[in-house]
């Protein structure tokens, strides 16, 4: 377990020294996406149409923001993740056609995205979820925000960041999901020791 | 144009809306912080610690505690002479589209067929309203409740045959925490429902989880006692805070059950995220408000 500080933009070397279970402090700019933003840029790249921001070694958050309008611009006021497993169906193919360097999220993902972040040099890392307040007051400012059209959860909010975190790596660059030995772990031990002592009980 | 009641009541829901959506009770933030204490995995503890911290700050600068401010739901608990009572889920309603600008909530409400959000969290039956009506209550009692879509994801009702019982209830409840993971934001809170038919058991199971305090066992001694048998299972799990591992998974589990028919037996689990949003608040008809949930100066 291992603490960094890393900044965007990523490079191929930042990414592929994490392993799971180290912690990232992110600074520089992140890109939201949910399932809605994931379909239309996948959409657009396969009509080998451009993406309204070059996500080449940005990270990409899985969030729906609460926001609000002043004067001044927008304002981020609670932006923790959203479900990560929703988006599996796309983040493979994403990593693959922008170069983005590192997905933020929570819950975990699965077994393409595990192959992505080891062909591409990409992580998956984890802030923990509902601890949105906090992770708003690491947003330091929107830089521009895309597809409005979709709703405010599921546009595309360019932002930057101070020091966000703590990210943990959960699917580091060389196939290992920290997740998958977790659940064995518990699977084993439900089988083996809680259902013959609990169902005993009953 | 409302009455001087009407718009004590509109106010109310606001604020108790605000309160939900900014400042975690009381007992659900003393649960987090037992969990933090007692947890011996560092990174669950690392984890705990921005969660408790979250809470502050969020209460501080009365920001939503989690971006997803969920579905809105009311649990109304009225005496059937309180005045008013049929404009009541009007004034639900917009209480509701009002806090969603003023403090601000995010819109969730979605249709269905054509993924159009209503912008302000109401639609077709949304808000949801339970409805309590109690004789010679005198008052109204409401809770509104935000339930998140994450911590959604694993709900389940499923009927059993009656053999199958009280092991099943526990294998259903046990495999529903592991199967969901880290996807519902542990450490989660289970509500557990037992009735005649599904839709009874998962009605009774989300009441579990909001209508009582954490760190409550139910009055009943057999619920109370498969409460205490299931929470201490589900802890041993060491599936831990956001799935990290660690000793905590469940910070409580509530059993709350109707009487089954003789050849069913309906079981409905539901959890709760950590950020276990209510509020509530008790309205006289001569206008006095006393809130609940929440101490408010």
């Amino acid at each position: 377990m291992t603490e960094y500080m890393l900044r965007t933009p990523l490079s191929e070397e930042d990414i592929r020294r994490l392993k799971v279970g180290d912690i990232v402090y992110l600074s520089g700019v992140i890109v939201s996406a949910r399932d809605a933003a994931h379909k239309r840029a996948l959409e657009l790249l396969e009509k080998g149409e451009k993406l309204p921001i070059d996500l080449r070694g940005l990270a990409i958050y899985h969030v729906g923001p609460v926001v609000r309008k002043t004067e001044r611009g927008w304002e981020i006021i609670s932006a923790g993740p959203t479900t990560s497993t929703r988006m599996e169906l796309y983040e493979a193919d994403l990593i693959a056609k922008t170069g983005v360097r590192m997905i933020i999220g929570k819950g975990g993902m699965g077994p393409r995205t595990v192959e992505a972040c080891k062909k591409y040099g990409a992580v998956y890392t984890i802030y923990p979820g509902g601890v949105a307040a906090l992770a708003a007051q690491a947003i330091k400012r929107v830089i521009d925000v895309y597809w409005l059209d979709l709703g405010i959860p599921e546009a595309m909010w360019v932002m930057e960041v101070e020091n966000f975190g703590p990210l943990t790596v959960i699917i580091d660059s060389h196939g290992n999901n920290f997740y998958d030995k977790i659940y064995r772990d518990v699977r084993e031990k439900l089988d083996k020791e809680i259902y013959p002592e609990l169902l005993s009980k009953l | 144009m409302y009455s001087s009641l009407e718009k004590k009541i509109f106010d109310t829901v606001i604020k108790l809306l605000e309160l939900a959506a900014t400042d975690l009770p009381e007992d659900v933030e003393k649960a987090l912080e037992k969990a933090y204490e007692r947890e011996t995995n560092p990174m669950a503890k690392s984890m705990l610690k921005s969660i408790i911290n979250n809470v502050h700050v969020a209460r501080k600068w009365k920001y939503a505690i989690c971006q997803d401010t969920g579905t809105v739901i009311f649990y109304i608990k009225v005496d059937p002479e309180f005045p008013l009572l049929g404009k009541l889920p009007s004034i639900l309603r917009e209480a509701t589209v009002k806090a969603t600008d003023l403090i601000p909530l995010r819109p969730n409400a979605v249709d269905p067929f054509t993924g159009r959000n209503s912008g302000n969290n109401t639609g077709r039956y949304i808000p949801w309203i339970e409805w309590d009506i109690v004789e010679g209550f005198k008052a109204l009692e409401i809770t509104a409740v935000l339930k998140g879509g994450g911590s959604e994801a694993p709900s389940i009702a499923k009927t059993l045959t009656p053999a199958e019982g009280l092991k099943g209830l526990a294998k259903i409840v046990l495999e529903t925490i592991f199967e969901a993971g880290a996807k519902p934001c542990p450490p989660v809170v289970v509500g557990v429902g037992i009735g005649p038919t599904a839709d009874i058991a998962i009605n009774l199971a989300k009441k579990a989880i909001f209508l009582r305090p954490l760190n409550s066992r139910s009055d009943d001694p057999n619920a109370a006692k498969l409460e205490e048998l299931l929470l201490e299972y589900i802890n041993k799990m060491n599936l831990g805070t956001h799935g990290v591992g660690g000793v905590t998974t469940a910070l409580d589990v509530h059993v709350e059950y109707a009487y089954r028919h003789p050849a069913s037996f309906s079981v409905g689990v539901v959890t709760s995220c950590w950020a276990l949003r209510r509020a509530s608040a008790r309205i006289y008809p001569d206008g006095k408000v006393e809130f609940l949930s929440h101490k408010i100066l």
